[in-house]
Protein backbone atom coordinates (compact mmCIF):
# COMPACT_ATOMS: atom_id res chain seq x y z
CA UNK A 1 0.00 0.00 0.00
CA UNK A 2 1.52 3.32 -1.07
CA UNK A 3 1.02 6.20 1.32
CA UNK A 4 -0.63 9.41 0.10
CA UNK A 5 1.94 12.13 0.82
CA UNK A 6 1.47 15.68 -0.45
CA UNK A 7 3.12 19.07 -0.04
CA UNK A 8 0.67 21.81 -0.98
CA UNK A 9 1.22 25.47 -1.76
CA UNK A 10 -2.44 26.41 -1.40
CA UNK A 11 -5.26 25.82 1.12
CA UNK A 12 -6.91 22.41 1.40
CA UNK A 13 -10.15 21.08 2.90
CA UNK A 14 -9.26 18.64 5.70
CA UNK A 15 -12.84 17.38 6.07
CA UNK A 16 -13.09 16.43 2.41
CA UNK A 17 -9.60 14.87 2.43
CA UNK A 18 -10.41 12.78 5.49
CA UNK A 19 -13.75 11.63 4.06
CA UNK A 20 -12.01 10.60 0.83
CA UNK A 21 -9.22 8.79 2.71
CA UNK A 22 -11.68 6.92 4.91
CA UNK A 23 -13.74 5.85 1.89
CA UNK A 24 -10.59 4.51 0.18
CA UNK A 25 -9.78 2.30 3.19
CA UNK A 26 -13.01 0.54 3.99
CA UNK A 27 -11.11 -2.52 5.30
CA UNK A 28 -9.69 -0.49 8.16
CA UNK A 29 -11.45 -0.87 11.48
CA UNK A 30 -10.24 2.51 12.64
CA UNK A 31 -8.91 5.80 11.33
CA UNK A 32 -6.93 8.17 13.56
CA UNK A 33 -6.35 11.67 12.28
CA UNK A 34 -4.60 14.80 13.46
CA UNK A 35 -5.22 18.28 12.10
CA UNK A 36 -2.81 21.10 12.86
CA UNK A 37 -4.04 24.63 12.21
CA UNK A 38 -2.68 28.15 12.59
CA UNK A 39 -3.35 29.16 16.19
CA UNK A 40 -5.48 32.29 16.55
CA UNK A 41 -4.52 34.85 19.17
CA UNK A 42 -1.21 36.19 20.45
CA UNK A 43 -1.36 38.94 17.85
CA UNK A 44 -0.28 36.57 15.08
CA UNK A 45 -1.59 37.87 11.77
CA UNK A 46 -0.11 35.21 9.51
CA UNK A 47 2.17 32.20 9.49
CA UNK A 48 4.51 31.21 6.70
CA UNK A 49 6.14 27.84 6.16
CA UNK A 50 9.08 27.58 3.81
CA UNK A 51 10.41 24.33 2.42
CA UNK A 52 13.36 23.23 0.30
CA UNK A 53 12.12 21.43 -2.78
CA UNK A 54 14.88 18.79 -3.12
CA UNK A 55 14.54 17.64 0.51
CA UNK A 56 11.12 18.34 1.97
CA UNK A 57 8.75 16.09 0.04
CA UNK A 58 11.26 13.21 -0.30
CA UNK A 59 11.76 13.42 3.49
CA UNK A 60 8.01 13.23 4.09
CA UNK A 61 7.78 10.19 1.80
CA UNK A 62 10.61 8.48 3.70
CA UNK A 63 8.83 9.19 6.98
CA UNK A 64 5.64 7.58 5.63
CA UNK A 65 7.60 4.48 4.58
CA UNK A 66 9.14 4.27 8.03
CA UNK A 67 5.70 4.42 9.69
CA UNK A 68 4.43 1.71 7.36
CA UNK A 69 7.32 -0.56 8.30
CA UNK A 70 6.67 -0.10 12.01
CA UNK A 71 2.92 -0.66 12.09
CA UNK A 72 0.38 -2.65 10.15
CA UNK A 73 -1.56 0.00 8.27
CA UNK A 74 -4.27 -0.10 5.64
CA UNK A 75 -3.49 3.45 4.60
CA UNK A 76 -1.50 6.54 5.57
CA UNK A 77 -2.19 10.14 4.59
CA UNK A 78 0.18 13.07 5.13
CA UNK A 79 -0.75 16.49 3.75
CA UNK A 80 1.44 19.46 4.68
CA UNK A 81 1.11 23.07 3.65
CA UNK A 82 3.84 25.41 2.57
CA UNK A 83 3.46 29.15 2.01
CA UNK A 84 1.50 31.80 3.86
CA UNK A 85 -1.49 30.92 6.05
CA UNK A 86 -3.97 32.85 8.16
CA UNK A 87 -5.17 31.99 11.69
CA UNK A 88 -7.57 29.04 11.58
CA UNK A 89 -6.18 27.69 8.31
CA UNK A 90 -5.09 24.05 8.23
CA UNK A 91 -1.32 23.41 8.20
CA UNK A 92 -1.03 19.66 8.38
CA UNK A 93 -3.34 16.64 8.21
CA UNK A 94 -2.15 13.17 9.15
CA UNK A 95 -4.43 10.15 9.05
CA UNK A 96 -3.62 6.50 9.65
CA UNK A 97 -6.03 3.69 8.83
CA UNK A 98 -5.53 0.28 10.42
CA UNK A 99 -7.41 -2.88 11.25
CA UNK A 100 -6.69 -2.24 14.91
CA UNK A 101 -6.83 1.13 16.59
CA UNK A 102 -3.50 0.97 18.44
CA UNK A 103 -1.56 0.81 15.19
CA UNK A 104 -3.51 3.80 13.86
CA UNK A 105 -2.98 5.91 17.01
CA UNK A 106 0.73 5.13 17.17
CA UNK A 107 1.42 5.70 13.47
CA UNK A 108 -0.37 9.05 13.44
CA UNK A 109 1.51 10.26 16.50
CA UNK A 110 4.83 8.99 15.16
CA UNK A 111 4.27 10.84 11.89
CA UNK A 112 3.34 14.10 13.65
CA UNK A 113 6.29 14.00 16.05
CA UNK A 114 8.68 13.56 13.15
CA UNK A 115 7.01 16.19 10.98
CA UNK A 116 7.36 18.71 13.80
CA UNK A 117 11.00 18.11 14.60
CA UNK A 118 12.70 16.53 11.60
CA UNK A 119 10.93 17.55 8.43
CA UNK A 120 12.49 20.27 6.30
CA UNK A 121 10.27 23.24 7.12
CA UNK A 122 11.09 26.67 8.45
CA UNK A 123 8.42 28.78 10.05
CA UNK A 124 7.99 32.49 10.55
CA UNK A 125 5.10 34.52 11.85
CA UNK A 126 3.84 38.01 11.31
CA UNK A 127 3.04 40.08 14.40
CA UNK A 128 2.12 43.78 14.10
CA UNK A 129 3.15 43.72 10.44
CA UNK A 130 6.66 42.37 11.09
CA UNK A 131 7.87 38.86 10.21
CA UNK A 132 10.14 36.90 12.54
CA UNK A 133 11.52 33.37 12.30
CA UNK A 134 10.45 30.78 14.85
CA UNK A 135 13.23 28.85 16.59
CA UNK A 136 12.78 25.11 17.17
CA UNK A 137 11.23 24.13 20.50
CA UNK A 138 13.04 21.67 22.75
CA UNK A 139 9.78 19.87 23.57
CA UNK A 140 9.52 18.84 19.91
CA UNK A 141 12.92 17.13 20.16
CA UNK A 142 11.83 15.39 23.37
CA UNK A 143 8.69 14.19 21.58
CA UNK A 144 10.62 12.62 18.74
CA UNK A 145 13.40 11.17 20.89
CA UNK A 146 11.06 8.81 22.74
CA UNK A 147 10.48 6.83 19.50
CA UNK A 148 14.15 5.84 19.53
CA UNK A 149 14.14 4.46 23.06
CA UNK B 1 29.26 29.61 -11.16
CA UNK B 2 27.44 27.92 -8.27
CA UNK B 3 24.32 28.84 -6.38
CA UNK B 4 23.92 29.26 -2.61
CA UNK B 5 20.44 28.85 -1.11
CA UNK B 6 19.61 30.26 2.32
CA UNK B 7 16.77 28.73 4.33
CA UNK B 8 14.95 30.10 7.35
CA UNK B 9 16.49 33.05 9.15
CA UNK B 10 19.66 32.76 7.07
CA UNK B 11 17.66 34.48 4.35
CA UNK B 12 17.53 37.60 6.53
CA UNK B 13 21.27 37.49 7.22
CA UNK B 14 22.03 37.07 3.51
CA UNK B 15 19.47 39.64 2.39
CA UNK B 16 17.86 37.20 -0.07
CA UNK B 17 16.97 33.57 -0.65
CA UNK B 18 19.87 32.79 -2.95
CA UNK B 19 23.09 34.10 -4.38
CA UNK B 20 25.30 33.13 -7.32
CA UNK B 21 28.98 32.78 -6.47
CA UNK B 22 32.20 31.50 -7.97
CA UNK B 23 32.71 27.78 -7.26
CA UNK B 24 35.51 26.22 -5.27
CA UNK B 25 36.14 24.76 -1.84
CA UNK B 26 33.58 25.65 0.84
CA UNK B 27 36.13 27.56 2.93
CA UNK B 28 37.01 29.76 -0.06
CA UNK B 29 33.36 30.33 -0.95
CA UNK B 30 32.59 31.42 2.62
CA UNK B 31 35.68 33.61 2.82
CA UNK B 32 34.43 35.64 -0.15
CA UNK B 33 31.16 36.51 1.66
CA UNK B 34 30.46 39.23 4.22
CA UNK B 35 31.99 38.20 7.58
CA UNK B 36 28.68 38.10 9.47
CA UNK B 37 27.06 35.95 6.79
CA UNK B 38 30.08 33.64 6.62
CA UNK B 39 29.94 33.22 10.41
CA UNK B 40 26.21 32.43 10.34
CA UNK B 41 26.65 29.87 7.54
CA UNK B 42 29.65 28.27 9.22
CA UNK B 43 27.87 27.55 12.52
CA UNK B 44 27.83 23.90 13.61
CA UNK B 45 24.04 23.66 13.74
CA UNK B 46 23.67 24.61 10.08
CA UNK B 47 23.31 21.51 7.89
CA UNK B 48 24.41 21.55 4.26
CA UNK B 49 23.02 19.92 1.14
CA UNK B 50 24.72 19.86 -2.25
CA UNK B 51 22.34 19.31 -5.15
CA UNK B 52 19.71 17.99 -2.75
CA UNK B 53 21.98 15.53 -0.91
CA UNK B 54 22.86 16.14 2.74
CA UNK B 55 26.55 16.66 3.41
CA UNK B 56 28.22 14.54 6.10
CA UNK B 57 31.61 16.27 6.01
CA UNK B 58 31.81 20.01 5.35
CA UNK B 59 35.50 19.84 4.55
CA UNK B 60 34.71 17.67 1.52
CA UNK B 61 32.48 20.27 -0.15
CA UNK B 62 33.83 21.66 -3.42
CA UNK B 63 31.37 23.52 -5.62
CA UNK B 64 31.55 23.07 -9.36
CA UNK B 65 29.76 24.82 -12.18
CA UNK B 66 25.98 24.61 -11.75
CA UNK B 67 26.10 23.11 -8.26
CA UNK B 68 23.52 24.20 -5.67
CA UNK B 69 24.55 24.42 -2.02
CA UNK B 70 21.75 24.85 0.51
CA UNK B 71 22.31 26.07 4.08
CA UNK B 72 19.73 24.50 6.39
CA UNK B 73 19.23 25.88 9.91
CA UNK B 74 17.42 23.80 12.56
CA UNK B 75 13.90 23.11 11.34
CA UNK B 76 10.79 24.53 13.00
CA UNK B 77 7.92 23.03 11.10
CA UNK B 78 4.53 21.46 11.56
Amino acid sequence: MAADVRLLGTAFDPGAELADFTARHAAAGGVVSFLGQVRAGGGVEALELRHYEPLTLPGMAALAEDAQRRWVLEGLLIIHRSGEMLPGEPIVLVAAAARHRRDAFAAAEFAMDHLKSESWFWKREKVAGAWSWIEPRSVDFDDVRRWRE
Amino acid sequence: MARLVFLGRLEDVAGGVERVVAGGALADVLAALEPDLAAALGADRIRLAVNGVLVADRASVVLGDGDELAFLPPVSGG
